[in-house]
């Protein structure tokens, strides 16, 4: 089908487009931007005068299921909470129940997206069998079967020498290991930062030691296998410090932030309320400066949503008891925009870390607009107000730190591979 | 006030309203008031996740003095143990036509999360949960120090121990910061101190010996066997010689300090038999203001 949308205002970070122009697209393709080509009839046109016409978004942390579970409709009803949110490539986390560490495991995964999936999935693999920290998995056979890095997400390696082996064997395999750094002695059970709040609900605190002693000896372990690692979700602004001084003493690093940790600190948890059960925690008030701070800092190569949906009885229990994580999706776009709004970064910087930056960092075609590539697009609003509230959230988890709050910048039309996938009705 | 959960929100009226009713319960020689029918036709369930035998029996016999029926569910051993989830257990107990849940739960937070899910006009009182809060104590160690010193303004009060743990001690900072109390000093290992607790209003002391200083009221907390594990402390023997509570440091105090503990004391390990049973300890004093302060408090939720 030949489409083309008109009178959008283009921004395209990777080929530094940024200015109101027309884009052409024919079956799975984004065709040219400015001039239609030759002979050009398109079969449908839209006007899309006063929308930003970006990328899909490529969110490089999600979850599909309820509470780590894979099921197939999960995955179309996420996928769909996805794409209305404009996010046109994701990659799943390997902690679904169950764990992808096998290429059969990886490819039913594939089987089911194939065929209810609205948008391209991608899986990053356990890292160790069952994510148990103990034996590798078979990570050559998880990079024929498609896999785009290796992690053990927040399950702890039994000890440094598994985590020095793990790097080695990924790194010959030419895989990138996605390393969410928590030291899990000194995590000790915590399920909140360690500070004011923790010590006034009462609850065990982990502190930003637990990231930084982990992410210290990662470093050491780089600087001696060479291997590529990614440091996921980060939460420390002294994390942050290691990495840049690592990175421009030429190691080869990069790091991405869960979008709600450039927005809340552990001071604004409401008591007990379990939507801000989140790992890493939401950190201090200084930590949460010195991440905006460094947002625009070379090592980051995404900010991602961590989009984790549950089930309501999975936060139905006290604090502590409750699944972590958070249902995202649909706020990545708007409080990416709030860090421009904020003048934090400029629009391409902003849009670059949630299109073709991690798109690089994965090694997939995605994240950018040039002639011949994937026909990914994400048509928003910048101006629309609208209002995050459970019942018109489309992930089938409702669970957010942000229910009730004010956004600004709302999806209209998702493109994937050429097709419109969702329009706002 | 529909719920009792914490110290923390609480104006200094609503605390002084219940000083004042448990006031009204007591006799002038200190015990309390035999029988009143404020609560009588009212069904209250003593809903206790974890062991507890004061907190417990003086709940119910401020249940029974105020004349409604109690009954007392000891679940750690029964439903939850089978998978049925804590708001289950609450649904089916509902079901029953209670007035008031009088709850202790092992996690941060399970009072408060009750209170959300409980049908409207249900009322919960926390009994303890996890290290966040135990209220209904530490408004009878108001009490008691009510009855000792008067007035909070001029006070000086000292918290030894395992703060760490302590929902006691959260509880108390909190009441003792809005009745006005002129200086909250806390002491403990590191180990066993929580991360910014100054924040919450206290001044912080490594030593002992400091902290006790000219002080009016001593709080001692209870030191619990298995902190010797996970690193927190070498031994018992130690934390006696650094922190138990003597007679010499009992010396170092106000001269007509008094001494509080919330129970059960372990003897030789955070306090010496000389100090709990001397004469300026008032810890059995306490058990016998919390039936009183526990009714206060049952019979404010019921509006009476």
């Amino acid at each position: 089908m030949k489409i083309e949308i008109l009178n959008a205002h283009i921004c395209d970070p990777l080929n530094a487009i940024d200015r109101v122009d027309a884009i052409y697209l024919a079956d799975t393709k984004i065709l040219s931007i400015g001039e239609p080509p030759s002979g050009w009839q398109a079969e449908q046109s839209i006007d899309a005068s006063g929308l930003y016409c970006i990328p899909g978004l490529v969110d490089i942390a999600a979850r599909l299921g309820n509470s780590g579970q894979t099921q197939q409709k999960s995955i179309s009803s996420e996928t769909h909470a996805a794409v209305s949110a404009g996010i046109t490539s994701l990659v799943c986390m390997p902690d679904s129940k169950p764990v992808i560490d096998s290429a059969a495991q990886l490819e039913y995964v594939q089987q089911h997206c194939h065929s209810s999936s609205h948008c391209h999935v991608y899986v990053i693999a356990a890292l160790t069998t069952g994510l148990k920290g103990d034996m590798l998995s078979e990570m050559a056979a998880l990079k024929q079967a498609g896999c785009v890095g290796v992690s053990n997400v927040m399950h702890p390696l039994a000890n440094n020498l598994v985590l020095r082996r793990a790097m080695e064997y990924a790194s010959g395999q030419g895989l990138t290991l996605h390393y969410q750094a928590m030291d899990s002695a000194l995590q000790a059970n915590g399920c909140i930062n360690e500070g004011l709040a923790a010590t006034r609900m009462g609850l065990i605190g982990i502190p930003n030691a637990a990231e930084t002693a982990a992410v210290g000896v990662c470093l050491a372990l780089i600087e001696h296998t060479g291997a590529r690692v990614h440091f996921a979700r980060l939460s420390t602004q002294r994390a942050v410090h290691m990495l840049e001084l690592a990175h421009s003493e030429g190691l080869n690093v990069s790091a991405d932030v869960a979008a709600h940790q450039l927005f809340l600190c552990d001071d604004d948890i409401p008591a007990f309320d379990p939507n801000f059960h989140l790992l890493p925690p939401l950190r201090s008030a200084d930590d949460l400066a010195g991440l905006r701070q460094a947002i625009n800092n070379p090592i980051f190569s995404a900010i991602c949503s961590d989009h984790q949906p549950h089930c309501a009885d999975a936060k139905l229990a006290p604090f502590a008891s409750t699944q972590i994580g958070a249902s995202s999706f649909e706020t990545l776009l708007p409080l990416t925009l709030r860090l421009v709004e904020q003048g934090l970064l400029n629009l391409q910087q902003a849009i670059a870390l949630v299109t073709y930056k991690p798109a690089q960092m994965l090694n997939i075609d995605a994240g950018s607009l040039t002639a011949g590539s994937s026909a990914d697009l994400c048509l928003f609003d910048p101006k629309q107000e609208w209002t995050l509230q459970a019942n018109t959230m489309r992930s089938r988890g409702k669970h957010s730190p942000f229910l009730g709050q004010r956004f600004k910048g709302k999806v209209k039309h998702t493109f994937v591979s050429g097709k419109l996938v969702y329009s706002e009705s | 006030m529909q719920h009792f959960l914490t110290t923390e929100s609480l104006t200094l009226d609503q605390l002084t309203a219940i000083l004042d009713t448990a006031e009204s319960f007591i006799n002038a020689d200190g015990s309390s008031v035999k029988k009143v029918p404020l609560l009588r036709g009212k069904t209250i369930v003593n809903l206790f996740f974890e062991a507890s035998t004061r907190t417990r029996s003086t709940f119910e016999l401020a249940a029974k003095r105020l004349s409604a029926d109690i009954l007392t569910m000891n679940i750690a051993a029964s439903a939850t143990v089978k998978g049925e989830s804590l708001l289950d257990t609450l649904r089916n107990l509902e079901a029953m036509h209670v007035d008031m849940f009088v709850v202790r739960h092992q996690d941060s937070g399970a009072a408060e999360f009750l209170s959300q899910h409980i049908s409207p006009g249900i009322s919960v009182i926390n009994a303890g949960d996890g290290r966040h809060a135990h209220p209904t104590q530490a408004m009878l160690d108001m009490f008691t120090i009510r009855r000792h010193k008067g007035a909070f303004d001029q006070l000086k009060v000292t918290i030894v121990g395992d703060l760490l743990h302590s929902r006691v001690a959260r509880s108390q900072i909190h009441a003792l910061r809005t009745l006005g109390a002129k200086e909250i000093r806390v002491v403990a290992p590191r180990t066993l101190m929580p991360t910014q607790l100054e924040g919450l209003g206290v001044d912080v002391y490594d030593s002992v010996e400091s902290a006790l200083s000219g002080t009016d009221v001593i709080i001692t907390l209870r030191l619990q066997k298995e902190r010797m594990q996970g690193a927190l402390l070498p031994s018992e023997r130690e934390y006696f010689q650094l922190f138990g509570l003597t007679s010499e440091r009992v010396a170092l105090a106000a001269k007509d300090a008094i001494v509080m503990h919330p129970g059960p004391i372990n003897r030789g390990v955070e306090i010496s038999s000389s100090v709990a049973d001397g004469e300026q300890s008032v810890i059995l004093q306490q058990v016998s203001y919390g039936i009183a302060v526990r009714m206060a408090v049952m019979s404010i939720l019921a509006g009476q």
